[in-house]
């Protein structure tokens, strides 16, 4: 049966008034055994399988997910992506994470609301200057688009941004990533799901994976909450919580779990049109498709597994976002959250095998995972098949930290919480 | 917004304190002697979990002293008076 999402299909579904469309993924019971095992069925969970089944020929696979698809980070970040990356390892890779992103409605059958709307980073002293035009440059020679943005060309593309000079922090300038943008969370995770599903992959919510399975060293399988399933391979995508399953795999890694907070006002009218970011105000704010202006800031900044983050957090964000676009006071916040962000010592992800043989681990996305959804599922997927890494993943081994050719990208030092 | 009742200053929101990281994290006593292995897992390996974890608070906007806290990492609930990270010895 075809099932493909198209202008026909809606016509003809619309005779029937909508009742009968198919589901959009089966709810299948899981198999003894698989190839392939990906714990996690977020975003990255669900693109790995994705890959695995579209760019290797590898479909017997089972996407383990506790609760249901897109519950956890997935839904719970602020959906922007951008590649304004400058250290080796990670500008190539988060490059071509945007390019996925920019064909991958198309690709998937699915609307995944990509919206190229541009992020600036806004710059309040001369030190600040220097780093981001040293940043954006060091992107153009990497063959990203960027550009250094004047107070008068701001104005022009944000009108409500304060630029007097008398705030605590006057804006100097900025930096943009017109490429950068946002895209629909819930839709990436139904988008790859669903693509997933249809190529072949079995997605088995409501299945906690409560231990790892070995024998001799090697992994062969999980235990859960619905029984025993084996397998030659096991990939961990549940970011937040790699710890634990490392722990389950006799792995100790360089990860913290940290809170890292965002919240929607009331909807309003559009007037915001691009990503606004600044690291003075430890802030950035954006309009979803809806109305609410989304903001949001810093990690709270101590271990948690909580997923509630401290009122102070929110007050200083607030605050910051009210001293950027002065309008905003007057609105009200209407709900926040905090999600459970992987931070590892040197604030770059990890896409690597492990000491482990059989066992794989995509994790330490820190406070950035949503950006690199499709390009992580395409690395860790080439890596599950090939037992070897992807050219644009090769720097983010787990044995880096040993070997010291960690990737930081801010250079604050083994302290996740200060990346 | 934790309440830490610091052992110098009494109880104190979280905001007068920085937080420092995991308190078990040992530096061996001599670097130079410990290999690649023993050297990552100080510096970069944690045990990250979810419940009781002992970490470091430096009292800021106080005192200006380490304390030694012991928090439950999935409530955030305080398990164990804070102590002075002098006091609490090593751990």
């Amino acid at each position: 049966m075809a099932r493909g999402y198209s202008l026909a299909a809606l016509l003809r579904h619309a005779l029937s008034g909508h009742r009968d469309w198919p589901a959009a993924w089966r709810m299948p019971e899981p198999k003894a055994s698989y190839d392939v095992i990906i714990i996690g069925g977020g975003g990255h969970g669900l693109a790995t399988a994705y890959y695995l089944a579209k760019n290797h020929g590898i479909t017997n696979v089972a996407v383990l997910e506790k609760g249901w698809i897109g519950g956890g980070n997935t839904a719970r970040n602020t959906t922007i992506i951008r590649s304004n990356y400058q250290q080796d390892g990670n500008a190539r890779f988060y490059e071509h994470s945007v390019k996925l992103w920019e064909g991958l409605s198309r690709d998937l059958n699915f609307n995944v609301m990509f919206s190229q709307r541009g992020m600036i980073n806004l710059f309040h002293t001369t030190a600040e200057r220097d780093s981001w035009v040293r940043r954006y440059n060091s992107m153009r020679l990497n063959g990203i688009d960027a550009a250094v943005l004047g107070t008068a060309e701001i104005a022009a593309l944000v009108p409500d941004l304060d630029l007097s000079p008398h705030g605590r922090h006057p804006v100097l300038g900025g930096v943009i990533q017109r490429r950068a943008g946002v895209a629909r969370h819930d839709a990436v995770a139904w988008g790859f799901g669903r693509a997933a599903d249809q190529r072949g992959v079995d997605i088995i919510q409501n299945c906690a994976v409560t231990g790892i399975v070995r024998e001799g060293g090697r992994v062969v399988g999980v235990e859960t909450t619905r029984g025993r399933i084996l397998a030659r391979k096991v990939a961990s995508c549940v970011a937040g919580n790699s710890s634990r399953i490392g722990e389950m795999a006799g792995l100790r890694l360089p990860i913290e779990s940290h809170l890292l907070q965002a919240m929607v006002s009331e909807p309003v009218k559009p007037f915001l049109n691009v990503v606004l970011s600044s690291g003075a105000h430890r802030v950035y704010v954006s309009q979803t498709d809806k109305g609410e202006v989304l903001i949001g800031g810093r990690l709270d900044g101590y271990n948690s597994y909580s997923q509630r983050g401290s009122l102070p957090v929110i007050e200083e964000i607030a605050a910051g976002a009210a001293a950027l676009l002065p309008r905003l006071k007057r609105l009200r916040l209407m709900r926040s959250w905090a999600g459970l962000v992987d931070m590892t010592m040197d604030g770059s992800a990890i896409i690597s095998k492990t000491p482990v043989e059989g066992f794989y681990l995509n994790g330490g996305w820190c406070y950035g995972g949503f950006k690199a959804t499709p390009a992580s599922g395409w690395c860790f997927a080439h890596l599950i098949a090939n037992d070897a890494p992807h050219p644009l993943a090769e720097r983010h081994r787990l044995d880096r930290f040993t070997t010291g050719h960690t990737i930081n990208e801010r250079g604050a030092g083994p302290a996740p919480h200060l990346h | 917004m934790l309440s830490i009742r610091c052992p110098v200053c009494g109880p104190r929101d979280e905001d007068e304190f920085v937080f420092g990281g995991d308190a078990s994290a040992v530096r061996p006593a001599d670097p130079m002697a410990c290999d690649d292995q023993a050297w990552t897992a100080f510096l970069y390996r944690r045990d990250n979990p979810a419940g009781p974890h002992d970490e470091l608070w430096f009292h800021r906007f106080g005192c200006r002293r380490w304390l030694r806290v012991r928090r439950d990492t999935r409530s955030h609930a305080i398990v164990a008076p804070p102590l002075l990270a002098e006091d609490a010895g090593a751990p």
